[in-house]
């Protein structure tokens, strides 16, 4: 059981005209085997708790507190939060010119294992973890990201989830830009990840549609930099149905 | 820009366009009439003769230079020289592995003359290293007969305190192609010119270059294409990486497409990546056109940092700040690396490179 407690956490950003704070308190718990569902407006903030539990330069906690297991996780450098087991699904993967898909799964793999995997078992987890997302074995040899379609980018993040193994992932709107099929497989592919590993889910989406193929186990409604509701699964129906106007005050 | 035309030979000051970058307080006279040179053929072919070429040697008087050149260094080891170096690759004959030669310079000044012909519909990679602490006034000139194919890779492996100066020119014959990979790492001071006239039409000529400077070091490369012959085309591509107090590079791209050159296709690329403070990168691309009767012609110059949201990537999955800058330098190389098509020596050219990077404790 891993769990990831976010407490009143407060970060601002640094802007042309000064710092400018963007997340005003946020209070939230994510256990293992947990689908949250963090929902709101452009601009509420979603992206920055994102960025922040990851540790980006760009942003700075000035108040609150992010624990894994008991653990400060602010305290950590970049890739410490990963080893820790936090996975960042990013809305815009980077492309990295000249480095292959296979090298980058490979360096990173063994950075988080500690020791380089077995050749023989680790490729073909790689290809059956790309047959199943429907991911050309090709692309192994192409640079990270570089060229890849929007869909292709955010099914080559749910390979790296499955095959990082993190404890608890953070899905940056991972449905945008998805036509349906492609929603489809991403999705199966998160289902499939949590089913196996137990994966705690932080789930940021603009829109509902995603929630039909990932169930969430809560939805928190973000505006204004902090969470301005809570509850089950029917809050989404209730958005669906409403939009977030009724928070844009918040 | 009147590069092809013979200007008097005169003792670089440091003032001219051509030698303002390059302190030539740390050329070791060989640019100085003053300062004696020894006169020795430097470079021997590594492994057994095999079949489809030929090495010998001969006068220079026997074999003089075809080309021109303004080069103060060159015109003055090409005065003095006695004895070329030359590389036959027969004429339509298909080398399947590279000729490797290897320089063994000596410590004190050298100068030495090369000429490398591929015969005619011949198809060959050859491969000149230089290692050690040499310091070497060189030509080699490369001329490649109508038809053929030859890739020439020069490897600068050399010694921390090597100071190297030379002339890679090619003349390119009809419908021939000539690609050229120039790979600086190692030395004190290096200053090549990777130059290149075609002799005919429908050649073509491909220059890629990867530099890495930390401190201290200066490697300059002074690229000239110049295009005086009807539907010819040009490639090229130098990457730079710079690192650590007074590492400093110099790349310099001039395209010359003469009145008659009608059909000319060029396009030039230079890349740098300023990893420290201290460090300088100078490029300079440089288009000069007489006819505008042609395909294309084109240049792009970037230097710039780190990209920090590629390392924040990496390290997200767990790849540490050291591993991360070593997968980008390395990724930033590679498509110039992979062209060399020898997988032993792109391994061991990304060994140098990590532990270019390893010396800079990145």
């Amino acid at each position: 059981m891993a769990q990831l407690v976010i407490r009143d956490l407060e970060v601002s950003v640094e802007g042309e005209s000064g710092s400018l704070e963007i997340l005003r308190g946020v209070d939230l718990t994510v256990n293992s085997g947990e689908v949250h569902a963090i929902m709101g407006p452009n601009g509420s903030g979603k992206s920055t708790l994102a960025y922040s539990i990851a540790g980006h330069p760009k942003y700075s906690v000035i108040g609150g507190s992010v624990t894994l297991d008991g653990v400060d996780v602010l305290e950590m450098s970049v890739d410490e939060r990963a080893k820790a087991g936090l996975f960042l699904a990013m809305q815009y993967p980077v492309e990295v010119p000249g480095v292959s898909v296979a090298n980058f799964l490979r360096a990173a793999a063994t950075a988080l294992r500690g020791e380089a995997p077995k050749v023989r078992t680790w490729v073909g987890e790689v290809k059956e973890a790309m047959s199943r997302l429907s991911i050309d074995p090709a692309f192994s040899e192409r640079s990270v990201n570089e060229g890849f379609s929007g869909g292709e980018k955010k099914r080559l993040e749910i390979l790296q989830m499955k095959v990082l193994r993190p404890k608890i992932a953070i899905l940056d709107e991972t449905d945008s830009g998805l036509d349906i099929d492609a929603l489809r497989i991403v999705s199966d592919g998160v289902n499939r990840v949590k089913g196996e590993q137990n994966l705690g889910i932080m789930l940021i989406t603009h829109y509902t549609r995603i929630l039909r193929y990932i169930k969430p186990d809560y939805v928190h409604v973000f505006a204004g930099g902090k969470i301005v509701e809570e509850g089950g699964p029917e809050l989404a129906d209730r958005l669906e149905e409403k939009g977030y106007a009724q928070y844009a005050k918040a | 820009m009147s590069s092809a035309l013979p200007t008097e030979y005169l003792t670089p000051t440091g003032r001219e366009e051509a030698w303002r970058f390059t302190p030539l307080k740390r050329i070791a006279g060989l640019h100085d009439p003053a300062v004696s040179v020894v006169d020795r053929i430097s470079i021997e072919l590594f492994g057994k003769a095999r079949a489809g070429f030929d090495i010998s040697t001969a006068k220079a008087s026997e074999l003089p230079a075809r080309s021109i050149t303004t080069d103060a260094i060159v015109q003055r080891l090409r005065s003095e020289v006695t004895e070329v170096l030359h590389l036959k690759i027969d004429n339509e004959a298909v080398v399947s592995e590279p000729i490797l030669l290897k320089r063994n310079a000596g410590g004190s000044g050298e100068f030495s003359r090369t000429v490398i012909t591929a015969g005619a519909h011949s198809k060959a990679s050859v491969i000149v290293e230089n290692t050690g602490d040499g310091i070497i006034g060189e030509e080699i000139e490369i001329r490649v007969e109508a038809g053929a194919s030859l890739t020439f890779i020069t490897l600068q492996e050399w010694g921390q305190n090597a100071v190297h100066m030379g002339r890679h020119h090619a003349i390119v014959g009809r419908d021939a192609n000539f690609r050229s990979i120039t790979v600086t790492i190692g030395g004190s001071l290096v200053r090549l010119l990777p130059t290149v006239e075609y002799s005919d039409q429908g050649s073509a000529a491909e220059l890629w270059g990867i530099y890495f400077a930390t401190d201290g070091q200066h490697l300059e490369h002074r690229v000239f294409i110049d295009h005086g012959i009807p539907r010819a085309k040009s490639r090229v591509n130098y990457k730079g990486v710079l690192a650590g107090d007074g590492a400093r590079t110099v790349w310099i791209g001039d395209v010359f497409i003469r009145h008659n050159a009608e059909g000319t296709d060029t396009y030039e690329l230079n890349k740098n990546l300023l990893l420290s403070d201290g460090a300088r990168a100078d490029s300079v691309p440089n288009l000069e056109i007489e006819t505008g009767e042609i395909v294309g012609a084109g240049h792009a110059s970037t230097t710039g940092r780190f990209d920090d949201e590629q390392l924040f990537y990496l390290m997200s999955r767990g790849i540490s700040m050291n591993e991360a800058r070593r997968l980008v330098i390395r990724g930033f190389f590679t498509e110039i690396v992979d062209k060399i098509g020898d997988e032993v020596i792109q391994e061991r050219l990304m060994t140098q490179i990590d532990s270019q990077l390893e010396k800079l404790g990145a």
